[in-house]
């Protein structure tokens, strides 16, 4: 059977290239970075050296602005709670967009314990800050503010340059979560006033357990571990080197290539966005144009979301949710069950954010790959309508009958 | 077939649910929802001397809630009133051989609909 993967922004693929730039540093060139005196360890600390500055190149910093870290969370981790830290006493209030990702939030939660004043921006219905709002929002005692670049679940991309700015202007640091965009969208450190930057390797092509942080130079920032004088002392213990150099690879070719790629996904995108659109009473979410290449996002009415990526998946389609029901099935218990809160932030309500499905198309997708998709849409819906209380009513309603 | 956290019983009943539909001049009607995730569970009830002789149902949900619904529909078919209403939610989810804990709210939904049902058929036929 085929099988289409639409689940990009959750990861991607390793490139080939990329795996065999890391294959050495698994098997033959095992050296402790932080163990120089000896070839082994020499070869890993110029490998380590070499991946710094093949991510710095991405994004237009210099080598020594990039911290290696884990991935995605702990970087924003680091972001926001060693940023906060970092200011110093006089400064304990910290701005953050309404959308940012979990790691983010909850980042936000020991901060409010040990008296930190937190201000949550909104979002519009397309899900994009106000730079005005952000503008307002800021204060002399403002240690930070977080908007990320592009939204993982509805693909909006929000105005980092003009908020960056102000940023600058009130001399805040501004902290940017990449994650969903590296490697994807430009983001030049130069030109965009962002003092931190959160990267996540496996969005790009590139290995799990790989991330980094973009730290401008001058930047406070408390470390958030503790150990050797590793990464510059942000972040204590012996890189993965595997995965770093892994990291730096993908950084290369995402540089190279991302304009191709995002043509390409553009193109396979809009197939898929036109075709969707023949399906009654479905609705597109995020920004209709300021968007991720390849990204559509939808809610469907009187379908859940869950069941509908089961039954996609069945005909090999493998797509993701926003929804409650299917983004949390290893919680423990009912109170795991939120609905989405970047859906509740744009203002859909609780019970239509089940609804929600993601679309991220990546580099090796291709137009048979989206038919398949477009194929098995329309069945899928109609079956699961035919079995909803609600599209009963809806029908009874429309003096259309049972 | 299963999938990820689901039994091959959860599934086959999520992709072939037993007894869909509505029942005509039902003896009782049960609806519950659940508003943390929005799932809707609508129960449609014949019975016949004290018996449930046939179960439909309609439900808005997830694959353990359209699961639990058609396995709650099998379980009390032919079973007196006074059975179906013993139905607990641990009941339906041993029946498909377990839910993912999240999704126990899923069982718990069912459990509430056929005592929903029956509550509307004791009140119309209420002496």
């Amino acid at each position: 059977m085929t099988k289409a993967f639409f689940d990009h922004i959750s990861t991607t693929p390793l490139d080939p290239r990329v795996f065999e730039a890391m294959r050495p540093y698994f098997l033959d060139r095992y050296g402790n970075p932080s163990s120089h005196i000896h070839d082994q360890g020499q070869a890993a600390l110029r490998a380590v050296d070499q991946a710094r500055s093949e991510v710095a190149s991405l994004i237009g910093a210099k080598a020594g602005e990039i911290v290696f870290s884990s991935g995605a969370t702990e970087s924003n981790n680091l972001a926001v709670l060693g940023a906060a830290e970092g200011a110093g006493a006089g400064k304990r209030h910290v701005v953050v967009s309404d959308v940012e990702h979990f790691s983010v939030m909850n980042a936000l939660i020991p901060l409010r314990n040990a008296g930190y004043e937190v201000t949550i921006l909104p979002v519009d219905r397309n899900g994009v800050v106000d730079p005005d709002a952000v503008r307002k929002a800021l204060r002399a005692d403002t240690a930070l503010l977080s908007v990320m670049h592009a939204n993982a679940e509805i693909g909006t991309i929000e105005p980092i340059g003009p908020i960056g700015r102000i940023a600058k202007e009130a001399g805040v640091t501004f902290h940017v979560d990449a994650t969903a965009s590296a490697g994807h969208l430009p983001l030049d450190v130069r030109e965009i006033p962002a003092d931190l930057v959160t990267l996540s390797a496996h969005n790009f092509y590139g290995p799990k357990g790989a991330g980094a942080l973009y730290i401008r130079e001058g930047t406070k920032v408390a470390p958030r571990s503790f150990g050797g004088f590793q990464e510059m002392g942000y972040r204590a213990g012996t890189e993965n080197v595997p995965a770093v150099v892994g990291m730096g690879a993908a950084a290369i070719l995402a540089k190279s290539e991302m304009g191709a790629w995002a043509e390409h996904l553009s193109r396979l995108g809009k197939t898929l966005w036109d075709g969707l659109a023949a399906i009654p009473m479905l609705h597109y979410t995020g920004h209709p144009a300021e968007r991720l290449p390849g990204h559509v996002s939808f809610w469907v009415e009187h379908v859940e979301g869950e069941s509908l990526l089961l039954f996609l998946n069945m005909k090999g389609v493998m797509a993701a949710s926003g929804s409650a029901c299917s983004s949390n099935l290893r919680g423990h218990d009912e109170e795991d069950l939120v609905a989405s809160p970047v859906l509740r932030a744009i203002g859909v309500p609780t019970d239509i954010c089940t609804g929600s499905i993601t679309f991220s198309l990546g580099k090796g997708n291709t137009a048979d790959e989206v038919r398949l998709a477009l194929d098995a849409m329309p069945g899928i819906v109609e079956r699961l309508r035919a079995m909803s209380p609600t599209y009963l009513d809806y029908q009874k309603q429309q003096g259309k009958g049972g | 077939m299963a999938a990820g956290p689901y039994s091959e019983k959860v599934m086959d009943h999520f992709m072939n649910p037993r007894n869909v539909g509505e029942i005509d001049g039902a003896d009782g009607v049960g609806e519950v929802g659940n508003p943390a995730c929005g799932d809707m569970m609508r129960l449609y009830l014949k019975i016949d001397g004290g018996t449930v002789v046939d179960a439909k149902f309609r439900t808005f949900g997830c694959g353990a809630a359209i699961a639990s619904s058609s396995m709650l529909t099998e379980m009390i078919k032919g079973k007196t009133v006074e059975e179906a209403r013993a139905i607990s939610n641990q009941h339906v989810a041993d029946a498909l051989d377990g839910l993912p804990a999240v999704k126990i709210h899923c069982s718990v939904m069912a459990e509430q609909a056929v005592k929903s049902a029956l509550d509307d058929y004791d009140k119309k036929h209420a002496v």
